[in-house]
């Protein structure tokens, strides 16, 4: 039995969920595939990461109505120290401090847990009546014709819609099926991520320091406890990963230095392998790419989730604007005012990330006086500092409706 | 059926159908007019919605309004019309251009009244509508005031007619000619004839004088830098758009 929607989007991770009530509450009937049982999404220790939400983003769950019940388990981030320092070293004499008194908008973004914002996201997918979920399924084949797209899942179901959003990941199925290439390369650089507990308070301080294998990030979490998301060499991540808690500790501690006093992990450890992988195209006919599945960056900034959020902004707007217009939703049109939209902007961010990344994972002694000075000069004008801020906020640039917390 | 007692120009017929079969190609000769769609249906769906006080965030706002298309073409904005809800009966005086609207319509999974005919004609037959939309025509036919003579008699009491067209002056002339048939090669060369433009003024005179009444004029303004159109309420220099009602 052939069941129909406007959307069917293929993915459960954040943008896809996203994406699908951002549409549903417009009136448009969606379905989302997600390739994962309900239990395990729904388990708090499936996925360990930790997201730095941009003001945008947080304005754009705002929007969605979510933000509700994330507000009192999200850590509002104040301040952001940039440093670039050596494992058993003190940090370098210049660095970069951006505060969000410098802005007038607010914390600069805020901390949430995944095992805080995939229930929220999954309750208000079950409360919407034009959402329907099916999980534990894979999607196998898509067949696209001049008036829609049959979609048919690992049970042999059908299901037909008249436009396919990816939001499958880097690995997208919907993607390769619409015989859209990839780009990308491997960082040989894995990360680390766990949370520790603290004797100290954070302030709402996040801290990035560089060092020569990859950028140790300690990013506040609600309490005396911050996630740590950790990147080494692979071949580094993995024997640092097979030691057992306490001495996993020991390893960790001399990178940050005692400015948090002591330190113990809180809860479990996860790693996850670093790559950039982008899209060829964001549209093909009736198919759209969101997220990982259209841009997967190094998270290098914290800019992956945000990212993705952008795109769901985006193509939800191009949508809505072009469904009360009259136009055909899936269009080559319409499609192709979401990927101009977004793939130069989403593309520009993961090379410059990249870049980043190339700059400061490394120790060439050059190198690293030319990046402390050029700190050094970014923390000295206001202005430039400013603008990194908004940046980093997602403040910048032409902002979709949703990421400036207006409602579509 | 023979398209009779007419003020269609024979030879700008005969231009438009040579184009017919470029109508839905995103890439092909109407690539400018699918650009500027977006800005076009913008307007129309907001005049519409506000005349009519209808909710536009609802599926089929339109439903219930019978609405003509003049010079439908391919069905660029009779398809959108007739997604929103609207009763649509689209006319065009080029013949060829009937098959290629029918056919995407069908395959869209649309219901669209397409008729080889003229608003003169329509009028005569006495069929009246709550819209008629009126784009991008009156710079192509023959008498621009018995052409709205016949578009006020086509509206019902109370009804809204959209017209756009392109003023007529130094800049219209570099940008609708020179621009975009010569240099950008968006439109065939031939497709406008400068003289035929009309001025703001001049087409609300002509609404007035045909019994209608103009309630607005807004410009539909290219951006070379964003590549896009966007709707002006100051700039008519170029493309613009009027809605007139008809009295109740």
């Amino acid at each position: 039995m052939t069941q129909t929607s406007d959307i069917l989007i293929v993915g459960g991770g954040l943008a896809g969920p996203s994406l699908a009530l951002a549409l549903a509450q417009q009136g448009l009937t969606v379905t989302i595939i997600d390739a994962l049982p309900a239990e395990t999404r729904a388990d708090g220790g499936f996925d360990g990461r930790s997201y730095a939400l941009s003001l945008a983003s947080h304005r754009l769950l705002r929007a969605l109505g979510l933000w509700g019940d994330l507000a009192d388990k999200a850590q509002p981030m104040l301040e952001i120290k940039v440093t670039d320092g050596r494992a058993g070293e003190g940090p370098a004499p210049f660095w970069m401090h951006f505060d969000h008194a410098e802005i007038e908008e607010g914390p600069m973004g805020y901390m949430v847990e995944d095992r805080h914002l995939r229930p929220v996201l999954l309750a208000a997918m079950a409360a919407e009546p034009n959402i329907t979920q099916i999980s534990g399924r894979a999607a196998t084949d898509q067949a696209v014709d001049s008036t829609g797209v049959t979609v048919t899942l690992d049970n042999g179901d059908t299901l037909r819609t008249r436009l396919l959003v990816g939001a499958d990941g880097r690995r997208s199925g919907v993607q390769a099926r619409a015989g859209i290439k990839r780009s990308g390369w491997d960082y040989n650089q894995t990360a680390l991520v766990c949370a520790i507990e603290h004797e100290l308070a954070h302030n709402g301080i996040a801290h990035q320091f560089f060092m020569p294998p990859g950028p140790l990030a300690i990013l506040p979490l609600k309490g005396n406890v911050s996630s740590i998301v950790w990147s080494e060499r692979t071949d580094q991540a993995a024997a640092i990963n097979a030691l057992d808690d306490a001495s996993y500790i020991e390893v960790l501690r001399p990178r940050f230095g005692d400015f948090l006093g002591e330190i113990r992990l809180a809860g479990k450890r996860f790693t996850y392998p670093l790559n950039i992988t982008i899209a060829n195209s964001f549209v093909a006919e009736r198919v759209a790419l969101i997220g990982d599945a259209a841009h997967g960056v190094h998270p290098i900034a914290g800019q992956g989730l945000n990212a993705g959020l952008k795109d769901v902004g985006a193509l939800a707007e191009v949508l809505i604007d072009a469904q009360r217009r009259g136009e055909d939703i899936a269009s080559p049109f319409v499609l192709d005012r979401y990927q101009e939209w977004r793939r130069f902007d989403a593309t520009s961010m993961a090379l410059a990330m990249d870049a980043f990344n190339k700059l400061f994972s490394n120790d060439n002694p050059l190198l690293r006086i030319g990046r402390d000075l050029g700190m050094g000069v970014v923390n000295a004008l206001p202005r430039l500092r400013r603008t990194f801020i908004r940046e980093a906020a997602g403040l910048t640039g032409d902002v979709p409706r949703l990421l400036r917390g207006e409602r579509l | 059926m023979q398209a009779q007692q007419t003020t269609v120009d024979a030879n700008e017929v005969a231009k438009f159908e040579a184009m017919a079969a470029e109508w839905w190609d995103p890439n092909g000769k109407f690539k400018p007019l699918h650009m500027l769609n977006p800005c076009r249906l913008e307007y129309i769906t907001s005049q519409i919605a506000g005349e009519f006080g209808l909710d536009r965030s609802v599926a089929k706002p339109f439903e219930g309004l019978r609405l003509l298309d003049i010079g439908c073409g391919g069905g660029l904005l009779s398809e959108p019309m007739a997604r929103l809800g609207a009763t649509v009966v689209g006319a065009d005086a080029a013949e060829r251009n009937l098959p290629v609207a029918r056919i995407h319509a069908e395959q869209s999974g649309l219901e669209i009244d397409y008729r080889h005919t003229t608003a003169e004609a329509m009028a005569a037959a006495g069929e009246q509508f709550d819209v008629v939309l009126n784009m991008e025509v009156v710079e192509h036919v023959a008498d621009p005031q018995a052409y709205l003579d016949a578009c006020q008699q086509l509206l019902k009491p109370g009804g809204l007619m959209i017209c756009s067209t392109i003023n007529r002056n130094a800049k219209s002339f570099a940008m609708a000619i020179v621009g975009a048939e010569y240099v950008m090669r968006w439109l065939p060369k031939g497709t406008h004839e400068w003289n035929k433009f009309i001025t703001p003024d001049e087409l609300c005179a002509l609404i007035s004088k045909a019994g209608l009444t103009p309630v607005d004029r807004t410009g539909f303004v290219f951006n070379p830098i964003t590549w896009g159109w966007s709707l002006s309420s100051r700039d008519l220099s170029v493309n613009y758009v009027t809605a007139s009602t008809k009295p109740s």
